[in-house]
């Protein structure tokens, strides 16, 4: 009975700190004040709701709890409390808060605060992770592969930025949006990207990240359902993460698209990421993320339509110019036309500086060379690849490429 | 004249005690006009426009190892005055430089 | 909340007019405490106290900056996205220039 009692305390924590949080930033307009309650809040959860049972509304009982919590917290220390008091004079004149019981989500604020050009971009998705996924500092660690107290010490920092420097905790206006939707959409992307094609480490893809944007992207959808390119980011994500199981093998190494067995794909979630690109892509001019999202579309179908994929990284890349846009071009081309024209593309490729330094490019004109009879060449290309590869599965299936080329 | 005297700060940076004699001596004096401290350089942002097209990044836009830490700008005579308070001010003790630069008159 | 708004790099290009109403555009908006422009480069001079306490004179400026300080604003607005508006709306932040917007320092 506790442990039922406990297990969806855990689930109702991981949907509601962030909105907790959320709308405690609102209220109080202080970030370390409403971590601090939040957890509090929590904390006494643990205590009441395995004795008392959950409350009808876990939501509005935690809201109330940390509420008295930082009340308490601010009648103790005077002078925090003026310096509050000033700033809730300017959040009161923004609009009056909103409590009725049920939790206001007040998250999108938070998505564009964390993702503010006036902060590194290295933190922007960690302090999403942390305060709007919920997140625990030492797993925001791990997703990033660095020490503990590093990312302590990073969150830290800008959470001191953020209140220093006073950057707002709003939602831009309308006019704003074409210039900061961006930055918020790809802090969720770098999640996703840093769970999905893990840059290091044993596994391919670290479906706890990948599935942590997955919700944050939900989440986003939903406060801004008529943002088309939100609604592209979701469905790249799902159309993408549908291959999830297919794309490593028995052995553990990486399965190419053409060779994954396809009952292995996620049927659910790509039925719900393929009406999203119809909406990310009608009404208005295609952008980036609903480009990308087809592209994943069309990925999923059978037989692969690769002439429509390559007119699509057409697009893409006058929307988005970017090497590795020419590179996932070449290869679809490769696909479309035959090995040798990707590689004549992928040649002219050679010494990009953006290029340099990541292991795709000669993986993928070893791929070519191998297909074209080029033996040698293509043990030279998976060797340089070799050298660059971080994730296990990849390398793996390097190595057995490597081996077949060299037999 | 006006002079401006940005602050550099060395080892003196934390003595408070320092900073407010000076700052009561230059008001004092009759040469003060303006002056301020400034947070921290992780607090910086940067901002230029090209064309139309706002550019906001975190940080200051060339990393420079000397900080401005605040300045004074302050209303005397000559540059030799300006110089004595500039020696007198804590932000060029202990290793902190101060940097005179004159106010452009329009 | 005060910022200060650190001219670098500013160009020519910019017009008397330009900066006229930009300053205008402040002072209008109740925003504006303080500001300056600066001599040039070539005219400043640096200061410094000796380990054995002797006052020490040179010429130029300490940090040799790529873009060199050529005046400041302090503005007192609410938030960050309210200084770099004003940043952005400055002759400085174009044509190559940069503004960096610094909070300053409250002491109550």
């Amino acid at each position: 009975m506790t442990g039922d009692v406990n297990a969806s305390v855990e689930a109702i924590f991981r949907e509601e700190r962030g909105r907790l949080l959320a709308a405690l930033v609102r209220r109080f307009g202080d970030l370390d004040l409403a971590e601090e309650v939040t957890s509090e809040a929590i904390e006494a959860a643990l205590v009441h709701w395995p004795a008392d049972g959950v409350p009808a509304s876990p939501g509005a009982w935690l809201m109330t709890t940390a509420r008295r919590r930082a009340v308490d917290r601010l009648r103790r220390d005077r002078t925090y409390a003026a310096r509050l008091a000033l700033l809730q004079v300017e959040v009161d004149r923004t609009g009056p808060p909103v409590f009725e019981g049920t939790l206001p989500d007040e998250r999108l604020r938070l998505f564009f605060t964390f993702a503010h050009p006036a902060l590194p971009e290295a933190d922007r998705g960690a302090l999403t992770l942390r305060y709007l996924a919920g997140l625990t500092t030492a797993e925001v660690a791990r997703a990033y592969l660095v020490p503990v107290e590093t990312m302590a010490k990073r969150l830290v920092r800008a959470k001191k930025k953020i209140s220093v420097a006073r950057i707002p905790f709003r939602v831009p206006e309308p006019h704003e949006l074409p210039a900061r939707l961006p930055g918020v959409l790809q802090a969720i992307y770098s999640i996703f990207t840093e769970g999905y094609a893990a840059s290091a480490g044993p596994d391919l893809v670290r479906h706890d990240l990948a599935e942590e944007a997955l919700r944050l992207a939900r989440i986003l959808h939903r406060l801004l359902p008529g943002e088309r390119e939100a609604t592209g980011l979701l469905a790249l994500m799902l159309l993408t993460h549908a291959r999830r199981a297919a794309r490593t093998g028995p052995d553990g190494g990486l399965v190419l698209l053409e060779d994954q067995d396809r009952s292995r794909w996620d049927r659910a979630m790509i039925d719900e990421g393929e009406p999203l690109v119809v909406t990310a892509l009608t009404g208005g001019p295609p952008g980036p993320y609903g480009v990308q999202a087809a592209i994943a579309a069309l990925h999923d179908e059978e037989p692969t339509d690769w002439p429509q994929i390559v007119s699509l990284y057409d697009v893409l890349r006058s929307l988005a110019p970017s090497p590795v846009v020419d590179l996932n071009r070449a290869v679809a081309v490769a696909m479309r036309d035959g090995p040798e024209a990707g590689l004549a593309l992928l040649d002219a490729l050679a010494g990009e500086p953006r290029l340099r330094g990541l292991h795709v490019y000669p993986a993928a004109r070893g791929e070519l060379l191998r297909r074209l009879g080029r033996p040698a060449e293509a043990a030279g290309a998976f060797r340089e690849a070799l050298e660059l590869v971080g994730s296990e599965p990849e390398r793996r299936h390097l190595l057995a490429r490597l081996a077949d080329v060299t037999r | 004249m006006k002079y401006m005297l940005l602050i550099y700060s060395g080892g003196a940076a934390g003595d408070f005690a320092a900073w407010m004699d000076y700052d009561k001596s230059v008001k004092e004096a009759g040469v003060y006009v303006s002056g301020e401290s400034l947070t921290d350089i992780a607090q910086a942002t940067t901002v230029r426009v090209d064309g139309a097209e706002r550019v906001v990044t975190d940080g200051p836009f060339a990393e420079s190892r000397e900080v401005l830490g605040g300045y004074y700008v302050l209303d005397v005579p000559d540059r030799e005055t300006a110089l004595d308070w500039a020696a007198r001010c804590p932000g060029s003790w202990e290793g902190g430089a101060v940097v005179l630069r004159e106010c452009e008159q329009f | 909340m005060k910022y200060m708004l650190l001219i670098h790099g500013a160009s020519d290009a910019c017009t008397p007019q330009e900066w006229g109403d930009y300053d205008k555009s402040l002072r209008d908006a109740g925003v504006h405490v303080d500001g300056n422009p600066l001599g040039e480069p070539s005219l400043s001079t640096a200061v410094h106290i000796s380990a054995d306490g002797e006052k020490v004179v040179t010429d130029g400026p300490y940090a040799e900056a790529r873009e060199v300080l050529g005046g400041y604003y302090i503005i007192d607005v609410p938030d960050l996205d309210a200084a770099t508006d004003w940043a952005a709306r400055c002759p400085g932040a174009r044509h190559g220039g940069s503004m960096v917007v610094r909070p300053i320092i409250e002491y109550t």
